[in-house]
């Protein structure tokens, strides 16, 4: 027999926009160490390969490679362009914060974009051995990125509560796959399926063990409820760039690999997945909402807005079938821009030597600024969910899909959290526009952050006037692979 | 090919009011003369609708329809019929009164005011329009955005608890509404399309279900008793153009709610219902009529007034009978007009006295006699004189109520008497008695503000005199409804686009 050594380097094809990211933010180092003149042009490399790497994975064609272990499908595509825009938004904001990143842009951009590879793989991962790669590696260089001020304690604290919660929620994890693969004698997520359906395992007591670990470790990822207590401290205490980052990116990247998990690996347990997402779900609403209600700072605010919109997103898996999935995907879309567009005003009001980060440093903000009052206006809006923004057809949307499905009460529920979540967000509304500013604010725009704000505006309100296309794409991806 | 002339009238406001944006903020008299001739257009491009409009069908006329989130199975479908082309005239000319009486009351922020507005209009048109679910959905939410920025920032002193109460009421009664409207789906065949989902036989229980689904969102608009408490404050503190637009259209898209909603989709349960709602109608009616009584504040008072009136809509809707029904879409007219015209007469004295506490004032018919004339007819219209419009509106609501249901017609009865006991009261407080110290030298009324009240005055008599101006539009859609309430015929075919109508 001839064993061929040779590497087969078509093989490589679909996972080329991931190694050229990983090229790029390599050579992003190199700059950095080379070229200490040519830092400002560092965001800008990184935003170009960004946008290669978009195109290429919007041109290619589904497929399988690696045995199965890497799917290149429909549902990886969506995902992946959610993570590419936080990726490309958060960037282009990254002028407003060259100041606090100043020397160490390219250790920034380099472990953004490592990040970024990480949550590809898990879009794609088809494998539980790929899935948990993808998770490492997508959360390790974040570690490294919220303790960015070293010398600021509240950042170093953040980092190490987020490095030690996430350790402990990829140890859930790591169990719950090991159970999976000692039941099932496979890591393959799609075969795992079939042998569960095959063998009769639904109801067995280590499967069920199995799920709960998993569903424990995943909830970590996304921040639901009760899995949720590292969120506001670590959002708090990272830079509010990185917190823009990290609320949409990672988290959409771990609705994917939820997704995968569910959907494709464990639908037989739908009965007992189900039920209990849509507990997790309504508990999440309610904590973010309600501990929303009563802060003081504004980012902290955000983050816990964060917390009940990724009770809003489970929404969608609860059905366990495409439509719900497309539902969480729309979501998440709109998600990322409203959301990071509150995150840049939050940004935008950070002074030298200040953070502004109280609610009541939005006060007057209209009066002095009224284009900016008027963007934060719509994302807050959008958040709420009120038409014609985004965030209105996201939420009918997960709505539909849930009410499709059969939960009734946990759609009532989110109608009603969602109904108190307005009383925070027009809090802020009000100070902008109903009350006199203490303090003159002066605001300076980088040029990439006015880009990124024009993006995140186009996106909240077109996606609320034509979400069709939208919805089109992401269903055709979903039902045509 | 048909010019789409609803699209024109929901888009034209709002990309008139986005070309505000356009003008320097310091060009304030520019920026209003703009905001005036938008809504002037807006006023002109309904009469096209008045004149191509056939009387003689039910089916719904100047229909578009584009698919627009396929996905969901969402279409941009907008049509109107007898019943909504009144709203379309009311909304139009109350936008136009509004912009008058803004012209110098409102100071700061003179752009965002008058964009606020615009894009009000939009959405408020709309909602009149859009036979998609959905579609109305959006519209009927787009509308809180602007008039909790209208309340809470151009208000009262207690402008904020009241827009933030009015936001909040308003958007918990939608979401139930949203609610409904999925379950509907659900069961209606996967259709948001309003046309389709009436004449369906849906089981009752579902049919309750959702009728106390929509009951949330339309009661709290109405605002019916016992969800009206946000209706005082918001009135109270909104500037005059706020308040006017609050009473003239957006408490009438309750109304409308039921009207276009509950009524034909939900036939049996509305049936059932009807004695609970009757009674809300007329607790309502004398509730607020006795409340009024013991108002200080002027803008209150007639605040109040509004919830006793609109009891009156929904007695004769809930009446269930052609005559109930027709006069409650009047009354809902003459409400707009009449109540419209007191909030734009209570913001004129106001700029000038700076007070709405009715114990500071008297003896206004001597210092300022047109504006005595002006609101002495507005009272009396309020109370229901015959040869004004309020006449014909009530009479017709309780000759309704009457034939349904005595006992209720009875008691709303009584909500007349007290109506002209506050009402003329109020009206001695103010104008007669001795001159009080800070309303001597009160500058008369000025062109712009007379030619802002005349339009409402002669349309108070010429309704009243000659309702059938009004009424004609009515009968056949209104038959068509009761008909499709009382199960006699199904949805009727729809139509397709009445190009022949057009050029």
């Amino acid at each position: 027999m001839i064993h061929t050594a040779a590497v087969s380097w078509t093989a490589l094809e679909p996972i080329l926009p991931e190694l050229l990211l990983i090229g790029i933010g390599v050579l992003l180092i190199g700059c950095d160490l080379f070229l200490p003149r040519q830092r400002q042009l560092l965001p800008w490399l990184t935003v170009l390969g960004c946008l290669t790497a978009l195109a290429m994975i919007l041109a290619a064609q589904p497929v399988t490679a690696f045995g199965g272990m890497f799917l290149a499908d429909g549902y990886a595509k969506v995902f992946k362009v959610i993570c590419l825009g936080a990726v490309i938004l958060t960037t282009l904001m990254a002028g407003q914060f060259r100041r606090l990143i100043g020397p160490r842009q390219g250790e920034y951009d380099s472990l953004l974009l490592f990040s970024l590879v990480g949550m590809l793989l898990m879009a794609s991962a088809g494998d539980l051995m790929v899935l948990y790669l993808g998770l490492e590696l997508m959360a390790l260089p974040v570690y490294a990125l919220v303790g960015l001020h070293k010398r600021e304690q509240r950042t170093s604290e953040a980092a190490i509560k987020y490095f030690l919660m996430g350790a402990f929620a990829s140890a859930l994890l790591l169990f719950g796959m090991s159970l999976l693969y000692g039941l099932t004698g496979t890591t393959d997520i799609g075969r795992i399926a079939e042998l569960i359906a095959s063998r009769n395992l639904a109801a067995n007591p280590a499967l069920l063990a199995a799920l709960g670990l998993l569903l424990a470790g995943l909830c970590f990822k996304v921040a639901v409820a009760p899995f949720h207590l590292w969120t506001p401290d670590v959002y708090e205490g990272a830079p509010t760039l990185v917190t823009a980052f990290m609320s949409v990116g990672p988290k959409a990247a771990g609705f994917a690999i939820f997704g995968r998990m569910l959907l494709e690996g464990l639908p037989q347990l739908q009965g007992h997945w189900g039920p209990i997402l849509a507990v997790l779900a309504l508990l999440t609403m309610a904590v973010g909402n309600i501990t929303a209600l009563c802060q003081h700072s504004l980012k902290r605010m955000l983050a816990y807005s964060s917390i009940a919109h990724a009770g809003y997103a489970v929404l969608g898996l609860l059905p366990g079938t495409a439509e719900g999935m497309a539902a969480t995907m729309t979501y998440l879309v709109v998600y990322l821009f409203m959301n990071l567009g509150a995150f840049a005003v939050l940004m935008l009001l950070a002074a030298p030597g200040q953070s502004r980060e109280s609610i009541d440093d939005c006060k007057g903000l209209a009066t002095r600024h009224p284009v900016v009052a008027a963007l934060m206006l719509v994302f807050l809006f959008s958040l709420t969910g009120i038409p014609p923004t985004g965030g209105f057809i996201g939420k009918f949307y997960l709505l539909k899909a849930a009410f499709t499905a059969g939960y009734t009460l946990t759609v009532v529920g989110a109608v009603l959290f969602s109904a108190i979540s307005a009383y925070f967000y027009l809090r802020v509304v009000r100070l902008m526009y109903m009350s006199e500013a203490e303090a003159p604010v002066s605001l300076t725009f980088s040029p990439g952050m006015t880009a990124a704000l024009g993006l995140c505006l186009a996106g909240a309100l077109g996606l609320g006037l034509f979400p069709g296309s939208l919805l089109g794409w992401i269903v055709a991806a979903l039902t045509g692979s | 090919m048909s010019m789409p002339l609803l699209s024109i009238l929901i888009f034209f406001p709002i990309l008139g009011g986005l070309s505000l944006l356009c003008v320097p903020r310091q060009q304030t008299a520019t920026i209003r003369l703009m905001a005036f001739f938008v809504s002037l257009v807006e006023l002109l491009l309904t009469l096209p609708l008045v004149l191509l409009f056939d009387k003689s069908t039910h089916v719904m006329q100047f229909v578009e329809q584009h698919p627009w989130i396929p996905a969901l199975h969402i279409n941009y479908s907008l049509g109107i019929d007898g019943i909504s082309i009144l709203f379309l005239l009311l909304t139009a000319l109350i936008i136009v009164l509004s912009v008058l009486v803004s012209w110098e009351s409102i100071g700061d922020k003179v752009p965002e005011f008058f964009i606020a507005m615009l894009l009000l209009e939009g959405a408020m048109m709309g909602v009149f329009c859009a036979t998609d679910f959905i579609l109305f959905y959006i519209f009927w939410e787009a509308m809180l955005i602007p008039m909790f920025l209208i309340i809470g920032i151009w208000g009262g002193p207690n402008r904020i608890y009241a827009t933030v109460k009015f936001f909040l009421y308003t958007l918990v009664g939608s979401l139930l509404m949203l609610v409904g409207i999925i379950l509907l789906y659900q069961h209606g065949g996967r259709t948001f399309d309003i046309l389709k989902l009436a004449g369906q036989a849906y089981p009752l229980k579902l049919q309750l279900i959702l009728f106390w689904a929509f009951f949330a969102a339309f009661a709290v608009k109405v605002p019916m008793w016992p969800v009206h408490t946000w209706l005082p404050g918001a009135h109270t503190e909104a500037p005059a153009a706020g308040s006017v637009i609050l009473a003239g259209v957006l408490i009438k898209m309750g109304a409308y709610g039921f009207l276009r909603f509950s009524l034909p989709i939900l036939p049996d349960a509305t049936q059932q219902m009807m004695l609970p709602m009757l009674a809300l109608s007329v607790i309502a009616i004398v509730y607020g009529a006795v409340i009024c009584l013991a108002q200080t504040d002027l803008k209150r008072l007639i605040a109040y007034s509004s919830v006793s009136h609109m009891g009156f809509v929904t007695l004769g809707l809930f009446a269930l009978n052609q005559r109930g029904l027709e006069g409650s879409i009047l009354q809902m007219i003459n409400h707009g007009l009449v109540t419209g015209a007191l909030f734009l007469a209570v913001g004129m004295i106001y700029e000038r006295t700076h007070t709405r506490e009715i114990a500071a004032y008297g003896g206004l018919a001597s210092t300022m006699p047109v504006f005595a004339g002006f609101f002495l007819l507005f009272t009396l219209a309020a109370v229901g004189l015959p040869g004004t419009n309020g006449f014909i509106g009530e009479f017709l609501i309780l000759l309704g109520g009457f034939e349904s249901q005595p006992w209720a017609a009875v008691i709303a009865a009584s909500g007349l008497i007290l109506g002209a006991w506050y009402m003329l009261w109020l009206y001695q407080r103010i104008f007669f008695n001795e001159v009080r110290d800070g309303m001597r030298g009160l500058i008369q009324l000025n062109l712009r503000e007379i030619l802002t009240l005349a339009p409402m005055a002669v349309l108070i008599l010429w309704i009243g005199l000659y309702p059938n101006a009004l009424l004609s539009f009515l009968h056949v859609s209104v038959g068509h409804l009761l008909d499709q309430v009382h199960g006699v015929g199904l949805a009727g075919p729809v139509l397709p686009p009445l190009t022949s109508y057009l050029p």
